[in-house]
């Protein structure tokens, strides 16, 4: 940790600068692009499920997480309804609006490397290491195996279902197999060719095919080609030497005039189907486009109607947009890589010094240094005391943790996983570090979407299914259940916000469906209900000296909404009015905190990945005529001109790949970074390539 | 004074090959490259140079084969011209006169009777502005025509040619300029324009630099500077066009070119390297490396059997379609600069001068053919921006040509300066110079000049460098070395008062040596090596020096960087004139008393040709080139001219050659000797045997053994015995395609020649039966029969009408007197 001065026009902060939350995406195994819904579903190779919202900024609405030994190889979308299939020999479904595991059934067909659902909704077909291709059919709340067509002798890699239902295409080892559906029985065997030279004794893989209206069948392989076949005959048509390495993924867009094949090198490689000659309609396939956006192997790319989203073993997800598809350019339409999580993975407990970082299998609590002295702005401090990790604590189960929180005294830990809520109390004298389980709790609080403490730390906040909030009431004697907080209307999706107040009144929830419900804490009755906005709530916080609720969403926009008189705030409306500026609108990341100074209430800390922001309610907007990043220019300027000059957003970039920032009641900020650089570092060895001059 | 209009300046030899794309001709037995004025056809199995097509006054900036006649070439020049040829026979068919400086010319099949020009904006050529303009031939049946109605097809028009094509059938043209692609439909009259960024993060350059279109699809191959080449397809959408890129090329690509049936796409840049992509099939592509300098074109053949690729060091290289090279036409190798003095070598008369990195290429400019190069450094020269190599910077011939000497240096921007002196001895065994002696450390400072004695009997070397000494070497003079070998070695070390010698010259008989020390001229005699007088004329450093020839030996000119041109009298040692001249070269003429004096004033040259002993200049050519000239030469002719006229007197024994700053090696010609080469060039006839083609092989066979059997057994009947039928083919065959009539004539005419001609059956049983029976008396009657052969022509040449038929009598007279006599001897004996 470095402690840092911060002083600028925004204001002087020391700064924690926490480099010890060892953070680690989970790399990308399969996506899923719901057309109706606009939504990407992406599976991660520790079995979790993210779902993003492809026209709300790709924000991530869902996060489903996974479980030990649970890799998921496959995902399909059947009408809204999400499943998944893995190597454990499991077909699973999800239960979207409580982001929890619905139910997992058993395909008895060894471990199932894909699974692919047909447009009419109906079947569900998986392909598994048996060499069976199984029929499942979807009945409203369940799946129901129909029956296997023709057994082969090798795995099936790959499915696709021709556009009409009628037929499906196999990638399997070294070839490729066209069965008719209804008979179940094997039309065509095309045969894959193998590698030349030493690569001639290695088996070819189909990584992926894509069957298309027209009868042709496109499939890439472990050799390196993505080859075009032609279902009548059996015959292939063309093939594209992409890479030296695997192909490892194929999509084609929904009107089928442009694929995107993933290679194992991280290239993206675009083909197009275009007219030879213009305005003639003998159209062929062109390999066109090639990007570059990843360092490891590409395991799923999909081609969404304006984008193509890779995500591969870099744990990145990549939104490339097709600029001959977007209509008016915009923030909406910038290449976009989501690193981290859009939900905070920190806690921190303001009045003890301590955080809380959430690990998918454990959770880890450390005591923030001390330095000394003061500094210049800009200069490292002499750390006085190391910050050390008191604790590590061990998730039971296979479950991984899907939300934690320590309480503001530091008195308090809790956490939960899909089946189960732990709450511990911390005791800290000096260096003995101690944690006792509560035991017994209320039956209520037995899994949690979304947890909070209040800020006396005498309240524990547990959201659960159907948008209700549990209240527990702690204790030196035990956690005791208050009372349930339940939205009067409105939607049953998962609650992934909650905000309490500073004076313990008031009570805030976001919800997936973007609404927000504001309870009073004192009558544990619902206060009233935030209108309803078209974008996500990334971050919201209640302002400890006025009581408005300011919400930040997806689209960059902000909303100060005063509890008491439900409404807007004048300030609000003004922002609305006048608009924000470009570049703040065209910000890439979320921003996922509200801060309040108490020093100086017109002052509201966010930050997002790459910045950190005050936003000073008593100055005056921007407009786009004015510079939006003024801090250096202010800095030049005399005190008269400065304020002629400064407007109401002091933005700081000093600090990168942010994932929690806190302001600490001793007027120091804590910033939690994560260099991306060390998550490379990380990440396995990528594919050795010969590089020019090297 | 005397200002000639028929001498003018020419580019004649030695000029650019690789100015412009070559042209193959449709059947790939030629190679048409632009030279200078000229246009030069090649032969593509051969390597030879066939013909010129001689008739434009300035450079020629373009050429293109006629579509609608694939014998005929276009060629446009700067001279406001464009000029239609027939390329086979060398002829002039047309001359269109456009009116404007023509930079390029591009053609297409689907617009007849339309050329496609580019042409510098007139209102300001500084800024480099071109404009795309398509002009109509007027048709009309005159030798020189007026073409004055232009259309401007577009004014963003890059001015490098390359970056301009025609697209699938001339459909459409695309042009880029700078970061803009812009294609424009003919059909629709639309342009669509697509811009790239300038750079991006990862630090491209994105400008164009050349392009190409696909035969029979479209899409459009462009090069960019950075390296990569993009393949551009659905350009007739504003959003949707779509392109993909390959990278190899590392630096910037100059030239872009698609196989005839579209299946290859051929690149090449600095790298000197041919790339050959398969179309279609993204990364596939073939290389064939080393050519040798950067690849600046590159042309296909119609068949596509042939590649032709045109290289940064004025070469041409044809490339077979199995990537091998099976010809390279080399010119004149010109670099950055020529560091040698440009040298005629007495024993070939071939222009010597640097070629290659570290050679010395040896030219023959009648007939403007590279004979050989010639290894002075002998170390491997490495391809590397910023290496210091060695290079050759001095060379000097003696005057039998029999020796040659050659300064090589290096460091010249460090202060380690590196340098050896090298003599070379003519090896008549091997025809070449063959190293004699390396003298490492022949100074201790650079050599400024050298020159070998000009007597016969003793060859003396003379340097002088920048160490204040000059030495003079002579062979064998060390008695300790071996006898038959005889090395170089020092033989007299001068110097003058501690003065850094500028200049060193022998006179004609080498009875004198004139050094000069910065403002003073030294004379010395190279016998006893002592000084016999100095002459001074201050203020200004001596630049040149050189002596008078033949009745003018007694004068010694100098000039001084004080812009003087002075002329001393050797037998007062005074001064005998002098004159206010900023002279930047000074050459005498080795066969004359002639000196020519290039003088730089005011951003052009001006030549002065005068005899040392006459104030009066013979000639003077105001305004020959607009650069510096720094190096000239006086070239002997093979055969003198003999011009009278006082003005072109001088070009009679030799011819001036120049090379500008901009490197173009330029001469002057007469009105006479053009129209010596206009009329040698009219009797110019494609030799037959110029290619074996399999139809010339059927033919040429057929006829080969007709002749044989011609030559077996009837010596007497030549002519008369080849059927009709192949003079009707070979007529057939070697008559141009634009003059033969339509083939429905020629078809009942060739059908005609195989009939058997009532006349014909008559003679031929005749002949048959005189042939056998000749057949039989040849043996015994060899002498006989050669009389009667001499007989024959002999009456032949006086009796033409029927000279069959007197023949035959011959023969049967002959034989009934043959006959006869034995019989009626026998007749005779018996009947007494």
């Amino acid at each position: 940790m470095m402690s840092t001065d911060l002083r600028s026009a925004m204001g002087e902060f020391k700064v924690h600068r926490v480099r010890f939350f060892d953070y680690m995406p989970s790399g990308i195994r399969a996506l899923a692009f719901n057309q109706d819904t606009e939504r990407m579903a992406v599976a991660r190779m520790d079995g979790s499920v993210e779902v993003f919202h492809c026209s709300d900024r790709f924000f991530q609405e869902k996060i489903i997480p996974g479980r030990e030994q649970c890799g998921i190889e496959g995902l399909s979308w059947v009408g809204e309804r999400l499943f998944s299939a893995g190597l454990n020999g499991g077909i699973t479904e999800y239960d979207l609006t409580n982001q929890k595991v619905k139910y997992t059934i058993d395909a008895y067909g060894g471990p199932i490397w894909t699974i692919t659902g047909n447009q009419q909704g109906t079947h569900l077909a998986v392909g598994c290491e048996d060499g069976t291709v199984k029929l499942f059919e979807v009945n409203e709340d369940q799946i129901q195996f129909e029956r296997n067509l023709d057994r082969q002798k090798s795995r099936i890699i790959s499915l696709s279902w021709h556009p009409s239902g009628s037929k499906i295409a196999a990638g399997m080892m070294d070839m490729i197999q066209v069965f008719n559906v209804e008979t179940g029985h094997s039309i065509h065997r095309m045969l894959a060719d193998r590698g030349a030279g030493t690569s001639r004794s290695k088996e070819c893989v189909v990584w992926s095919v894509v069957y298309l209206s027209d009868g042709t069948i496109i499939t890439g392989d472990s050799v390196g080609m993505v080859k075009l076949w032609d279902d009548q005959t059996g015959t292939l048509i063309k093939s594209h030497n992409v890479t030296k390495c695997d192909v490892l993924a194929l999509s084609v867009s929904q009107n089928e005039d442009s694929l995107v094949a993933g290679t194992s090198e991280g290239i993206v490689v675009q083909f197009q189907f275009v007219s030879m000659v213009l305005e003639k309609d003998d159209k062929e396939w062109v390999r066109t486009r090639t990007f570059r956006n990843h360092t490891h192997d590409i395991r799923a790319v999909a081609e969404i109607t304006t984008a193509v989203v890779s995500g591969g073993m870099d744990a990145q997800l990549v939104v490339r947009p097709l600029l001959d598809k977007i209509e008016v350019r915009s923030a909406a339409s910038a290449l976009r890589k989501i690193h981290f999580p859009h939900r905070r993975l920190v806690s921190c407990a303001r009045k003890s010094g301590l955080m809380l970082f959430q690990y998918p299998g454990h959770l880890e609590l450390w005591r923030l240094g001390e330095s000394e002295g003061k500094g210049t702005p800009g200069s490292s401090l002499f750390v006085k005391r190391n910050p050390e990790k008191l604790l590590q604590l061990k998730v039971k189960g296979e479950d991984h943790i899907r939300c934690s929180a320590v309480s503001p005294c530091g008195g308090w830990i809790v956490y939960s996983t899909a089946s189960t809520l732990r709450l511990y109390r911390l005791h800290c004298d000096n260096n003995n570090i101690s944690i006792t389980k509560i035991s017994k709790l209320p039956k209520v609080l037995s899994s949690a979407n979304q947890l909070c403490f209040s800020s006396d730390s005498s309240h524990l906040f547990s959201a659960s299914a159907q948008s209700s909030v549990h209240i527990a009431s702690l204790s030196q004697s035990g956690c005791k259940f208050v009372g349930t907080l339940k939205p009067k209307s409105g939607s049953h999706q998962a609650i992934h916000l909650l905000a309490a107040s500073e004076d313990g009144k008031w009570l805030a929830s976001a919800n997936s469906d973007h609404e927000v419900h504001i309870y009073n804490l004192q009558t544990q009755k619902a206060h009233c209900t935030v209108p309803v906005y078209s974008s996500a709530v990334t971050a919201m916080g209640i302002h400890p000296a006025t009581n408005c609720l300011f919400m930040m969403h997806a689209d960059q926009q902000m909303f100060e909404y005063s509890i008491e008189q439900k409404q807007y705030t004048d300030w609000s409306r003004t922002v609305q009015r006048k608009g924000l500026h470009r570049f703040w609108v065209e910000r890439d990341t979320p921003c996922l905190n509200v801060m309040f100074n108490p020093q100086n209430p017109s002052h509201v800390i966010l930050h997002d990945m790459y910045m950190l922001c005050i936003i000073d309610q008593s100055l005056p907007l921007p407009d786009d005529k004015t510079q939006f990043y003024n801090q250096l220019t202010l800095k030049s300027l005399t005190e008269e001109q400065r304020k002629s000059q400064s407007h109401a957003f002091k933005v700081c970039k000093t600090f990168k790949d942010i994932l929690c920032v806190e302001l600490m009641p001793d007027q120091s900020l804590v910033v939690v970074e994560r260099p991306l650089e060390d998550i490379a570092t990380q990440l396995p060895a990528p594919i050795k390539q010969k590089k020019f001059a090297t | 004074m005397v200002e000639t209009s028929d001498i003018r300046v020419v580019r004649c030899g030695g000029s650019k090959v690789n100015l412009t794309p070559p042209i193959i001709s449709s059947d790939s037995r030629f190679v048409l490259c632009t030279s200078g004025d000229l246009v030069k056809v090649y032969s593509t199995r051969t390597e030879e140079w066939l013909h010129s097509l001689q008739g434009h006054t300035n450079q020629v900036t373009g050429i293109t084969l006629n579509p609608a006649n694939h014998l005929q070439v276009y060629s446009c020049s700067v001279d406001g011209t464009v000029k239609l040829w027939d390329f086979i026979d060398g002829i002039l068919i047309k001359t269109f006169v456009i009116g404007c400086p023509l930079f390029a010319i591009y053609v297409s099949e689907k617009h007849t009777g339309v050329l496609f020009l580019h042409v510098s904006m007139a209102t300001d050529s500084k800024n480099e502005c071109f404009q795309l303009v398509s002009v109509h031939l007027p048709k009309s049946a005159e030798q020189e025509v007026e073409a004055k109605e232009m259309s401007a097809v577009s004014s963003h028009i890059s001015k490098n040619p390359s970056c301009t094509a025609f697209g699938r059938g001339g459909e459409y043209i695309a042009f880029a300029r700078h970061l803009q692609l812009n294609v424009y439909f003919f059909r629709k009259q639309k342009t669509y324009s697509f811009s790239l960024k300038a750079t991006d993060k990862k630090g491209a350059k994105n400008a164009f630099t050349c392009i190409a279109c696909h035969p029979t699809d479209d899409c459009i191959a462009t090069g960019h500077e950075d390296g990569k080449i993009r393949l551009w397809r659905n350009f007739i959408h504003k959003k949707e066009y779509t392109y993909s890129t390959q990278h190899w090329h590392h630096n910037a690509v100059n030239t872009l070119c698609f196989t005839p049936e579209g299946t290859h796409l051929l690149s090449g840049g600095i790298e000197s390297v041919l790339v050959q992509w398969q179309y279609g099939a993204g990364n596939r592509k073939e290389f064939l490396p080393r050519l040798g300098g950067s690849i600046l074109h590159i042309s296909a053949s119609s068949d596509g059997q042939l590649f032709c690729t045109s290289h940064s060091d004025n070469k041409i290289t044809v490339i077979e379609s199995s990537f091998k090279v099976c010809g390279v036409i080399q010119g004149l190798v010109k670099g950055d600069a020529v560091l040698t003095d440009l040298m005629i070598d007495p024993r070939s008369k071939a222009l010597v001068l640097n070629g290659k990195p570290g050679h010395l290429q040896f030219y023959s400019l009648l007939r403007d053919k590279h004979l050989y190069n010639l290894d002075i450094v002998q170390q491997e020269y490495i391809y590397e921006a910023g290496l210091d190599q060695f290079e050759v910077v001095k060379a000097a011939f003696d005057i039998k040509g029999s020796w040659l000497a050659t300064v090589e240096e290096r460091g010249k921007k460090s202060s380690d300066l590196e340098f050896f002196l090298k003599l070379w001895a003519f090896d008549e065994r091997t025809q070449s110079f063959v190293l004699n002696t390396t003298i490492t450390a022949a100074h201790t400072d650079r050599i400024i000049s050298m020159c070998f004695s000009s007597s016969e009997e003793t060859t003396m070397l003379v340097t002088a460098a920048e160490d204040s000494q000059f030495k003079a070497w002579c062979q064998g003079a060390d008695a300790d070395t071996q006898q038959d070998q005889n090395f170089w070695s020092c033989d007299f070390v001068g110097s003058y008062h501690k003065l850094n010698p500028t200049n060193c010259s022998f006179s004609a008989d080498s009875s004198l040596l004139a050094v000069s020390f910065q403002e003073v001229i030294t004379i010395w005699s190279p016998d006893t090596w002592e000084m016999l007088t100095t002459l001074c004329q201050p203020p200004g450093v001596i630049r040149d020096l050189c002596f008078g020839r033949l009745s003018c030996s007694k004068y010694l000119l100098g000039t001084t960087t004080k812009n003087l041109l002075c002329c001393w009298n050797l037998l007062t040692c005074e001064l005998e004139w002098s004159t206010s001249v900023d002279v930047s070269k000074l050459q005498p003429d080795p066969f004359s008393e002639n000196v020519a004096a290039f003088s730089y004033q005011s951003k052009h040259t001006d030549l002065f040709v005068f005899k040392p002993s006459e104030p009066r200049p013979l000639f003077t050519n105001k305004n020959v080139c607009s650069e510096k000239v720094h190096r000239a030469v006086f070239v002997p002719r093979e055969e003198p001219l003999n011009s009278c006229d006082e003005s072109t007197q001088w070009l009679n024994r030799s011819q001036l050659y120049f090379l500008t700053q901009n490197m173009d090696l330029l001469t002057f010609s007469t009105a006479t000797e053009e129209d010596r080469m206009l009329s040698s060039s009219k009797q110019l006839v494609i030799d037959d045997s110029v290619a074996v083609t399999p139809f010339y092989l059927l033919l040429g066979k057929h006829r080969q053994q007709q002749q044989k059997l011609n030559t077996q057994s009837h010596p007497v009947s030549d002519k008369p015995q080849q059927t009709q039928g192949s003079v009707t083919i070979k007529e057939l065959l070697h008559t141009p395609a634009h003059v033969l009539p339509a083939a429905s004539v020629l078809c009942s005419m060739f059908v005609n020649s195989f009939l058997i001609s009532n006349t014909g059956v008559q003679q031929d049983p005749l002949r048959e039966e005189m042939d056998s029976e000749k057949e039989e008396e040849d043996s015994e009657e060899e002498m006989e029969a050669c009389d009667s052969q001499q007989e024959l022509r002999a009456q032949g040449s006086v009796d033409e009408v029927t000279p069959k038929l007197s023949k035959a009598q011959e023969r049967e007279l002959k034989r009934v007197r043959k006959t006869d006599f034995s019989w009626m001897a026998g007749l005779i004996d018996s009947k007494p």
